[in-house]
């Protein structure tokens, strides 16, 4: 298989053009063609989200895409959200309310919950948790992360009320 | 001027520190196994047994070979340099297996390797497994742990005497005797089915080989670095200097990835042979057939007491379904046989009995898994505590205080051997049964139509394990050393270097605060080297609730050992007493007094300046130490869960989790919160949803994640955590180990509560997980009679 397709796209605002096998999958793609490891395999079959990415301004799940799909898309990965000097707002509230352990499943973590920020009332723990319910995390029992999040849906809704 | 009435030397440890690990971890820029590239790597594929027991007849390799991308085919004629793997022990009635790193001549499981194939990537790779034939005959065998136990059931290993390969007997007094004359006694059989760890990052090994110098690295996905390093030297006749590993960021184990696979072995020979980085990560297919699975336990037994509910003796089966292999080093007995261990649980029950044999069958091995023996021991005593409250009309929080061991009984040893030491037992229940008293249940139960039960469960643990014995019951390995070494560099910087192996647990953050604390300096200017080969002399890695007990207990001692050196060199330097000497916030000090310079300051003294001291007096600042606790440390949980099942659908919601627990000196609440909170989900997973199901003909049937269910945020329910810190223990810190709690008590608690929910229906709760399914099916039986 070196049959390969040209496809260009912008990944966290920086462009990119590739060469790729049409089986190439997304997540491989993006892991170990433009070295952004920061998405994580964690089931490659849909099941588990760490792989979460948004793809033009939606969440998916890359292992479930290939890269051929992402010509001409703009993509957000977890390296797009903030950096270590500069934490992305989401970043610091899992990082306060200690959302993490392992780490593996963080990213599709925030990926998930910057779109459900913006998509989503979340009324209360209950939503905030059946939102959450697409990503699995085997460290924290989800509790912390609910509570970040809930912090975070508290900040919005003060947001947007003032 | 340091003022001694107005300074307070800042204290870190028991404070909720921001974790040191996080920036990297959330911004993406964690370095797991799989996310490292290096140049002219080959990537392995595995050709996996899709057989449960049979002979391989032939494999034909020729097209594979010759695809283009195609850089090696491997059997097991490839490997016979490398000795089979073996976990030995000094148990009586213990037979040692033979597991070749690929399968040779017969296949034990389905998703036991058979062929390796390197290409020059994954895809390649898989497309060469696609063109690999593979011709079997089956061979009859025995699934089923009962079936394999048989007299005349077919062997799994010619070579073995029997499926059998161990067995072990523990009695004290005549527990036959004692029941036939009890007033009173409930019995069971209950079970576990098997489940599997499901860490979210898949195993993952990455080989580099350096040829120059004769050096191999291997990046591997582990918590026991230490182990595979001392193994693989081992199996491939190396020098521990020629093989370093390095658990980088690893994404959880919780058992799963704590045994040496064949894989790691395969991808280090490889590399070597090859000349080239040699990587391989499984896919959630191999991890859910190939990596280590759990429980899978059947116990039957008996709990007599007295008219008041005392407890007068125990008597248990305990049959074990090891898998097709004893896994290395911790031996098939590490779960089956602490079932037996831990059975009597933190009760005074003064006679006990336990016969635990494990039984080979054509299944995944089973391995180290979260809580290790105990939730399973739990599950059957808390059932049976139950069944004895139930029996006598007592309230099941009564029952309980009975017989747990009392805080003036301690030490106590239990009728199994194990000796438990000051811990809040009763405390813990205690708090509890005043937490469940908030929830105002009664009132809930009127309001609602669905069926609400509440279940308790109660048990103790030895944590952070000492050398007087292995954390495996007749492993033949020191599991209860650590050794930290910590110095201060030319630059002022403080490094320390521990031979654990981080997995989640946070100990770059938990290990900086003690040794912030120690030293005086900030914990956020502590470097903590772990999981790194190179860096410890000996270390066992991250295991059986250990490592805030010995890592901890090395951190201090060490700290100390190197405390005094820096007192001595600025008492020099001052010209003053050691004695007076102080050090907090980064500062060397004399109270009171102008003697005030910092680490950079009294490193440049010591290192650089070839004047300030004297030679004689220019020490290292560096120190290094173990510690070993020899006994252990007993931590202790009450657990208490509040189910809803709905009459109709019988769907079984979990509403409450509160978890009272005893882990002695927190170094970070926020941290114990989070491995109680993980480890509870775990215990939420073996109660309702987690099952790995085989066939008839042992084909696993539960081979994505879409079969095996684990928790997700929606099965879970708010959790409730109290830390009680009653006598600590007498090592260094005051900590004990906690990290699998969770998992140990929140099985036999939600069984508990399930089994009071449906207790108007007399349904016998006695085998997990228990599903919508099962309370139909126990329904569907007893309305039959
Ligand atoms: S890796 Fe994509 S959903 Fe699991
Ligand atoms: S933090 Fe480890 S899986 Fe979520």
């Amino acid at each position: 298989m070196s049959y390969k397709l040209k496809i260009a796209l912008n990944v966290n605002s920086e462009s990119f053009e590739a060469d790729v096998e049409p089986r190439m999958l997304a997540s491989d793609f993006l892991r170990d063609e433009l070295g952004l490891t920061g998405t994580h395999v964690g089931c490659e079959h849909g099941a588990c989200g760490t792989c979460t990415i948004i793809l033009n301004g939606v969440s998916v799940r890359s292992c479930l895409l290939l890269a051929v799909q992402l010509d001409e898309a703009n993509i957000e990965t977890v390296e797009g959200l903030g950096t270590t000097r500069e934490m992305h707002r989401i970043q610091h509230a899992f990082r306060e309310h200690h959302a993490l352990q392992c780490g593996f499943c963080t990213p599709g973590f925030l990926i998930t919950v910057r779109e459900i920020l913006d998509t989503l009332p979340l009324r209360n723990d209950k939503e905030i948790r059946e939102a959450l319910s697409g990503n699995i995390c085997r460290c924290t029992g989800y509790d912390h992360i609910v509570k970040a999040v809930r912090t975070l849906v508290n900040e919005r809704d003060k947001r947007l009320n003032s | 001027m340091i003022d001694s009435t107005a300074f307070v030397r800042p204290k870190y440890v028991g404070k909720p520190i921001r974790r040191l690990e996080d920036p990297r971890l959330l911004t993406g820029q964690g370095r797991y196994t799989a996310d490292i590239q290096l140049p002219r790597t080959a990537h392995l594929a595995f050709i996996r047994s899709n057989q449960a027991y049979a002979r391989i007849n032939g494999i034909n390799l020729d097209e594979a070979k010759t695809l283009n991308g195609v850089i090696g085919v491997f059997t097991a004629s490839d490997f016979t340099h490398i000795p089979d793997i073996k976990a030995v022990s000094n148990m009586e009635n213990y037979q040692v297996t033979s597991c070749p790193v690929l399968a040779r001549d017969v296949v034990r499981y389905v998703g036991e390797p058979v062929v390796a194939i390197a290409a020059i990537s994954r895809y390649v790779a898989e497309d060469a497994a696609a063109l690999i034939e593979i011709d079997y005959d089956t061979l009859d065998v025995a699934v089923t742990a009962r079936d394999a136990l048989a007299k005349n059931a077919p062997k799994l290993h010619d070579k073995l005497a029997s499926n059998i390969i161990l067995e072990r007997n523990f009695a004290t007094g005549n527990a036959p005797v004692e029941i036939a004359n009890a007033p009173h006694k409930v019995s069971g059989r209950f079970s576990l089915t098997r489940k599997t760890s499901v860490s979210t990052e898949p195993r993952a090994y990455l080989a580099d080989y350096d040829v120059g110098k004769d050096e191999l690295i291997l990046y591997d996905s582990t918590n026991i670095p230490g182990i595979v390093r001392d193994e693989i030297g081992h199996l491939l006749n190396l020098n521990g200097n020629q093989i370093r590993v390095i658990a980088p960021d690893v994404g959880g184990s919780f058992g799963g990835k704590g045994s040496l696979y064949p894989e790691e072995i395969i991808v280090a020979d490889l590399s070597r042979r090859l000349e080239r980085p040699i990587k391989y990560v499984a896919d959630r297919l191999e991890e859910l057939t190939a990596s280590s699975q759990a429980f899978g336990e059947e116990v039957e037994a008996t709990l007599a007491f007295d008219a008041d509910g005392q407890f007068i003796a125990l008597d248990a089966e305990i049959i074990g379904d090891i898998g097709a292999y004893s896994i290395y080093p911790w031996t098939a007995a590490l779960e089956p046989v602490q079932v037996a261990s831990f059975l009597p649980g933190p009760y005074k029950t003064p006679v006990y009995r336990g016969r635990v044999r494990g039984v080979c069958t054509p299944k995944p091995p089973t391995g180290p898994y979260r809580g290790v023996g105990r939730p399973m021991a739990v599950f059957v005593m808390e059932r049976l505590v139950d069944l004895a409250a139930t029996k006598l009309n007592l309230s099941k929080v009564e029952i309980r205080r009975r017989n747990l061991v009392r805080a003036e009984d301690f030490p106590h040893r239990s009728s199994s051997g194990i000796v438990w030491d000051q811990s809040g037992f009763q405390e813990c229940l205690e708090t509890a049964e005043k937490a469940v008293s908030k929830l105002n249940l009664e009132n809930r139960k009127k309001k609602s139509n669905k069926w609400i039960g509440v279940g308790y469960a109660c048990y103790a643990e030895l944590t952070g394990i000492g050398s007087r014995i292995s954390v495996a019951p007749g492993m033949p390995m020191n599991t209860g050393t650590e050794t930290a070494s910590i110095s201060i560099d030319a630059t002022g910087a403080v490094t320390a270097k521990f031979g654990i192996a981080s997995h989640g647990q946070s100990l770059e953050t938990t290990l900086a605060q003690i040794v912030g604390e120690e030293l005086g300096i900030k914990p956020e200017d502590v470097r903590i080297i772990q999981g790194d080969t190179a860096f410890s002399l000996h270390g066992t890695g991250t295991y059986a609730s250990r490592s805030a007990v010995l890592g901890g207990g090395a951190a201090i001692k060490t700290s100390r050992a190197l405390l005094i050196k820096v007192k001595q060199v600025a008492a020099t330097l001052f010209n003053v007493d050691p004695e007076q000497v102080e050090t907090g916030d980064g500062l060397i000090f004399v109270h009171n007094t102008n003697h005030a310079i910092n680490f950079k300051e009294l490193a440049q003294a010591v290192y650089s300046d070839m004047k300030t001291l004297p030679m004689e007096k220019r020490e290292t600042l560096a120190a290094q130490e173990s510690f070993d606790p020899f006994l252990g440390t007993t931590s202790s949980s009450a657990h208490v869960a509040v189910v809803e099942i709905d009459p109709e659908t019988l769907v079984i919601k979990l509403q409450d989790f509160i978890v009272a627990e005893d882990c002695g000196k927190l170094i970070n609440p926020l941290v114990v919160d989070g491995q109680v909170h993980g480890g509870v989900a775990q215990g939420v997973g073996v109660a309702l949803l987690e099952e790995l199901k085989f066939d008839d003909m042992g084909q696993p049937i539960t081979a994505t994640l879409a079969d095996y269910l684990i928790p997700t945020s929606a099965e879970m329910p708010p959790m409730q955590v109290h830390h009680l810190e009653t006598q600590l223990p007498p090592n260094p810190g005051g900590f004990r180990g906690m990290g699998e709690g969770g998992t140990i008590g929140a099985p036999a608690a939600i069984a508990n509560a399930v089994a009071d929910a449906v207790s108007h229906l007399g349904l016998c709760i006695d085998s997990l997980p228990i599903t919508p399914n099962k309370l139909h099916a126990l329904i569907a039986a007893k309305s039959k009679h």
